[in-house]
């Protein structure tokens, strides 16, 4: 099983590569779709790296919005699939 | 009442709801308001505030003539006629008022009526409807093509019509957004890859290789920065991933390319791309309409599902004669594209030599970057003020701190027309002390 530190690492690089501006100052509590840094389109395929990296299956009741809402929250899900 | 500057920067006087004609309709007094009660209007009004206070506002300006270089527009409504310059026109080619199509569009009235009263497939399809079918697959080098009432209906056909919940799109970031409506009208998935990055777009084709179907989505002339689609590069990765390629030619159908047939051709790409959506609405001769045209299969499968053709009169007759015109004349000669290609290049070499900032590119679409929405307005009107009409676009039309004004050239402009549109540039660009700064220059100056 992966570290969650790791896991938390490479969730956010994914975020500010996929997401953020030059000057966007992502952290791992940063809100991502409260915030508006990630939008509904983006979450499809923020759920599917999640799903292709980790090997798992996300049931789409349980990728919303505000368990997407922050690169803790989203590890904090993944290893509940792990 | 509330003084607001609307898109083009002209001053306009409009009352407290937004807008200058509820009066009328506040005279229909004594009426049941039914279920349309004061609680829902006052909803409206409230949003239309909102969007006025915004200086967001859109007002249409009224056009006394034709379509031209050269026209006649009413505005503020109510105030003189005033004759400008038309830099701001999707007319590329000249032939919106040509008199030849203007001719052929007579000739089509007459012998085949003004209206079909039917869809396509119940009783609304001429000859000269699959004429012009097999025109477009001729002159856009596919297998077939099918007519939509616009692009814009094309591309909110298409998506629905080929895929399911098994396949995937990934579309450019900057794409148009009646491909933007398109794709959620359909139950693929929907991922995007940032503008024009091709190693993005690989990861993401990597990313989905497991998908039944991949659909990679592209402008080919991205309409708000004038520049153009890697078609080339494209084809690449779709042939290395085993994925389809649409573009949307819609800003380069008719003059981009050696002959004008689009960015496909321009990238040496004709017949590669599987899928592409284009207007009438634009350089071939700007009424309406467009078309999906590509794959055999595909358009079949249009033609089977694709709802605004199934449920919506096709192309008027008119136009479709006219359209037909507009391809003879761009068949016969390239010179109509050859002469834009030389005015926009006078254009952008005008601007750049008289100290503008304007975004990369060889289109006839050339952005003015100013970069501050108060400042987009104010150089718009002051523009009309000089008989030059252009119009400024800021946030959210362009994302935040990217306001300009967005000049699109003609064939049916002339040198005398692009000289005084200069001088009004070069007047109104020291007005303002914006001549030779560099972009960071100007956001110092003005912010962003």
């Amino acid at each position: 099983m992966p570290d969650i530190k790791e896991m938390k690492e490479a969730i956010l690089k994914y975020v500010v590569n996929e997401y953020a501006e030059d000057d966007d100052d992502v952290t791992y509590d940063t809100p991502l779709i409260s915030g508006g840094l990630v939008d509904s389109f983006s979450m499809v395929s923020l759920k599917r790296f999640l799903e292709v990296k980790y090997k798992i299956s996300i049931p789409d009741e349980r990728a919303t919005p505000e368990a997407f809402d922050n690169v803790t929250k989203i590890a904090n899900l993944v290893l509940e699939y792990l | 009442m509330l003084q607001v500057v609307n898109s083009s920067g002209v001053d306009q006087v409009v009352n407290s709801s937004g807008v200058d004609n509820f009066k009328e309709v506040d005279n229909v007094k004594n009426q049941q308001p039914m279920g349309y009660s004061e609680q829902t209007k006052k909803i409206y009004r409230d949003q239309l505030d909102t969007i006025a206070q915004a200086g967001l506002y859109k007002q249409e300006r009224f056009i006394h003539s034709p379509q031209a270089a050269d026209i006649e527009v009413e505005f503020p409504e109510g105030s003189e006629v005033k004759k400008v310059i038309n830099i701001c026109a999707n007319n590329y080619l000249g032939l919106s008022s040509h008199p030849a199509v203007i001719k052929a569009a007579h000739e089509g009235l007459d012998t085949r009526g003004y209206g079909m009263s039917s869809v396509r497939f119940i009783c609304g399809t001429q000859d000269i409807h699959r004429e012009l079918e097999a025109r477009m697959t001729e002159f856009l080098g596919t297998e077939d093509t099918i007519l939509f009432p616009s692009c814009m209906d094309a591309n909110a056909g298409v998506f629905e019509a080929i895929l399911t919940q098994d396949d995937v799109i990934i579309s450019d970031r900057l794409v148009h957004a009646s491909l933007v409506d398109g794709i959620r009208l359909c139950s693929a998935m929907h991922d995007t890859f940032k503008h024009s990055n091709m190693e993005h777009l690989e990861e993401k084709l990597q990313l989905h290789a497991d998908k039944r179907l991949k659909l990679v989505v592209n402008d080919g002339i991205y309409s708000m920065d004038g520049d153009m689609a890697k078609v080339d590069e494209l084809v690449a990765l779709c042939e290395k991933y085993d994925a389809m390629l649409l573009i949307d030619e819609s800003h380069s159908s008719g003059f981009i390319g050696k002959t004008g047939r689009g960015t496909h051709e321009h990238h040496g790409m004709m017949g590669k791309v599987d899928i592409i959506t284009t207007t009438f609405g634009k350089a071939l001769g700007g009424a309406s309409g467009g078309c999906v045209s590509g794959r055999k299969e595909i358009v079949a499968m249009c033609r089977q599902k694709a709802r605004p053709y199934l449920f919506s009169n096709t192309i008027a007759p008119v136009v479709v004669a006219g359209v037909l015109k507009v391809l003879d004349i761009l068949s016969e000669s390239t010179e109509r594209r050859d002469k834009l290609e030389r005015n926009a290049a006078y254009w952008r070499k005008g601007l750049t030599e008289a100290g503008f900032v304007l975004k990369e590119g060889d289109s006839p679409i050339v952005p003015v970057m100013l970069f501050n929405a108060k400042l987009a307005q104010d150089v718009s009107r002051d523009l009309f003020a000089e008989g030059v009409y252009a119009v400024g676009f800021f946030f959210p039309v362009v994302p935040n701190g990217q306001a300009r004004i967005r000049t699109q050239i003609s064939a049916g402009h002339e040198i005398h027309h692009l000289d005084k549109a200069l001088a009004a540039f070069r007047k109104v660009g020291a007005k303002y002390g914006i001549l030779g700064l560099t972009k960071q220059e100007i956001i110092d100056k003005y912010g962003q």
